[in-house]
């Protein structure tokens, strides 16, 4: 159980977040949706630790947490997915899986190790990549975007956040990264989807928390809610 | 592995070109130095004599340690223009340690090696820290640090060494073929030992395993080239110890960067500096590491210079140095964009370039036409290595 409460955040004269809430439990997907400049951004950036809140504060289980860098929002078991992947173009997929936290012993890679972990998880994941071994440049996009979101996986974390993970895909390639967001949950992780898709959302989401200029503007339960809803949701329509 | 029924698949794409993190690999290279055997071999019959490939073997030394230096910084996509310069210029503080002041020769050269770090960390700092382009920070040392070169040699612009000296004698020591055969040995032994432990080890660890029939191959192959060039070099002087200094930098090189989490991090950060700086590697200090390693290098390799010219003048380290060891490092594969490449392309690549420049030499060949023929191979080098890129990337 992780909560955001009253969070707000200002850059210069513009109100990014304005008490903002937003509650996240394990095993369910909750997709943060909203127009350009919504705030979604910003949230998710003062979550992972790329920026600090002005006010308000992180929970985590009830007690309040400080998250003010990127490390120690891993270390709360947080992991972000960036938009851009992140990914190193040159290194193959095991790689990329343990970048920055390659399986070691004194300074020596533990190559076998690390080969072996990598083909279990994404073995765990139902991911297939025909061979390991080649830099990710050669794989296709959706394989890049597993590629990362299993990277994601690696620290053992409890709350995994997508950013945008099907904005540059073609329709197969989506719903096989959907298949995938849908394994995370089942295997009791907490799931923070940024999508501007509403298809999308409507196919993964348990919950739909919509952000309007910064403020909550409603939070629908995914199965029951009708797009247009949502749509006049993120619009403003409905106020 | 297992499989479960409703797996996901993914649509087909074309795995069949090769692009490895080494661009198209080394098998252009490879098959431009048969060409240019070839072509000079039947030109000149003394090109391919035991004499004329122990010179070459001689000259491949020093140029290729600078070139060893510059991979370093390409690998991160980064460039040092300086290399020539910083190699002259420690050449000429370690004579001027060792012959004006009297001091011992490995006095000297700490010293000499310790200057050039502390040039690669000014490099790094202004790189990193005032975020001055790379570009821009080593071509100021290009012109700075021959300046300096001048200055410290004053008047007199030559400073030679004794011929009886350690460091002159460094380039005129031949291996005993026993020793050569041994060292043979030795290496092809570690590969196949390693090679077996390691098929071992993923076997063990239930990992797919190579076909037997490569390695044997690639193994009967290490041995048949080193075997052949111990056979060449023994039948004139001997193997030169410059040669294998050389050839063990390389190695020890090769061997760090591919497995050592430092050798790792510096692939990630040519490859995608930004990732590799959000997933916590500590971008900027191994920038720092990559310029100080190759100004030392390039320092080591301004040493074997002067070791066997037994003197420091004015040009050394100028001329066209610089431009041979980066373009050696293009030749051999290693990537301008970064992340892409391995040491041993400094071996490679300088064996093409100096082939060229001394089957040349023995045509009786302007340098003019040397110039432009070098100009031809290093243009073609880009070239593949960027059609590669782009074939990559798509």
């Amino acid at each position: 159980m992780f909560a955001v409460r009253g969070v707000s955040k200002r850059y210069g004269a513009v109100r990014a977040l304005d008490a903002v809430d937003l509650d996240l439990s394990a095993g369910e997907v909750v997709a943060l949706v909203g127009d350009n400049g919504a705030g979604k951004s910003t949230l998710i950036k003062v979550i992972s630790g790329a920026v600090t809140a002005d006010e308000g504060q992180l929970e985590r289980d009830g007690v309040p947490v400080q998250i003010s860098n990127p490390h120690q929002a891993r270390s709360l078991g947080i992991s972000t997915v960036y938009q851009d992947l992140s990914l190193c173009e040159n290194l193959n997929v095991i790689g990329n899986l343990f970048l920055g936290s390659e399986r070691r012993r004194w300074s020596l890679l533990r190559k076998i190790e690390m080969e072996r972990s990598a083909r279990a998880l994404l073995s765990s994941l139902d991911v297939r990549i025909q061979d390991i071994a080649v830099p990710v440049a050669m794989l296709s996009g959706g394989q890049r975007q597993s590629v990362a979101i299993a990277r994601a996986l690696v620290g053992d974390p409890w709350l995994v956040i997508l950013d945008e993970p099907t904005a540059a895909l073609g329709v197969e390639q989506t719903a096989q990264v959907l298949d995938l967001i849908r394994r995370l949950r089942d295997r009791g992780l907490a799931v923070l989807l940024i999508s501007h898709n509403l298809a999308d959302v409507r196919a993964v989401s348990d919950r739909t928390v919509v952000l309007r200029l910064g403020r909550n503007a409603g939070e629908f339960r995914t199965a029951d809610t009708s797009p247009e809803a949502i749509v006049a949701a993120i619009t403003g329509a409905a106020a | 592995m297992t499989t479960i029924t409703k797996s996901i698949r993914w649509p087909g794409r074309s795995t069949e070109r090769a692009v490895r993190p080494g661009g198209v690999g080394s098998w252009p290279v490879v098959g431009g130095l048969v060409a240019i055997a070839i072509v000079f071999g039947s030109l000149n019959e003394q090109f391919l004599s035991a004499e004329n490939l122990t010179n070459l073997a001689l000259q491949l030394a020093a140029t290729g340690t600078i070139s060893l230096g510059i991979i370093m910084v390409l690998l991160l996509g980064e460039i040092d223009l300086s290399a020539g310069s910083v190699s002259g210029l420690c050449a000429a503080v370690l004579a001027i340690v060792h012959v004006r002041h009297g001091q011992s020769a490995l006095l000297a050269v700490v010293i000499a090696l310790a200057l050039a770090a502390a040039i690669g960390l000014v490099h790094g700092l202004m790189f990193t820290k005032l975020r001055m382009p790379s570009f821009v920070v080593t071509l100021a040392g290009l012109i700075g640090w021959q300046g300096l070169l001048l200055y410290v040699l004053g008047r007199g612009g030559t400073i030679n060494l004794p011929f009886d000296g350690v460091i002159a004698r460094l380039s005129d020591t031949w291996l005993p073929p026993w020793a050569s055969w041994l060292i043979v040995v030795l290496v092809v032994g570690v590969v196949t030992g390693n090679a077996v432990l390691n098929r071992r080890l993923r076997r063990r660890a239930e990992l797919p395993l190579q076909p037997l029939l490569g390695s044997v191959l690639r193994i009967t192959g290490l041995a048949v080239l080193l075997g052949a060039a111990v056979l060449v070099l023994s039948a004139d002087r001997g193997v030169p110890l410059l040669l294998v200094i050389f050839g063990a930098l390389v190695v020890a090189l090769d061997l760090v960067l591919r497995n050592t989490v430092f050798g790792q991090w510096i692939y990630a950060i040519g490859g995608n500096a930004e990732a590799a700086r959000r997933a916590g590697i500590p971008v900027t200090r191994l920038r720092v590491v990559a310029f100080v390693l190759a100004s030392t290098l390039a320092a080591f390799g301004g040493l074997l210079a002067a070791s066997r010219l037994a003197a420091v003048n004015q040009s050394s380290g100028g001329s066209d140095t610089l431009l041979m060891a980066i373009a050696a490092a293009v030749i051999g594969g290693v990537s301008l964009f970064g992340g892409r490449g391995r040491p041993y392309a400094a071996l490679l690549g300088i064996l093409v370039i100096q082939s060229i420049t001394n089957g040349m030499l023995l045509l009786n060949v302007d340098s003019s036409i040397r110039f432009m023929v070098t100009a031809v191979v290093l243009a073609a080098a880009v070239a593949i290595d960027s059609l590669s890129r782009r074939g990559s990337e798509q």
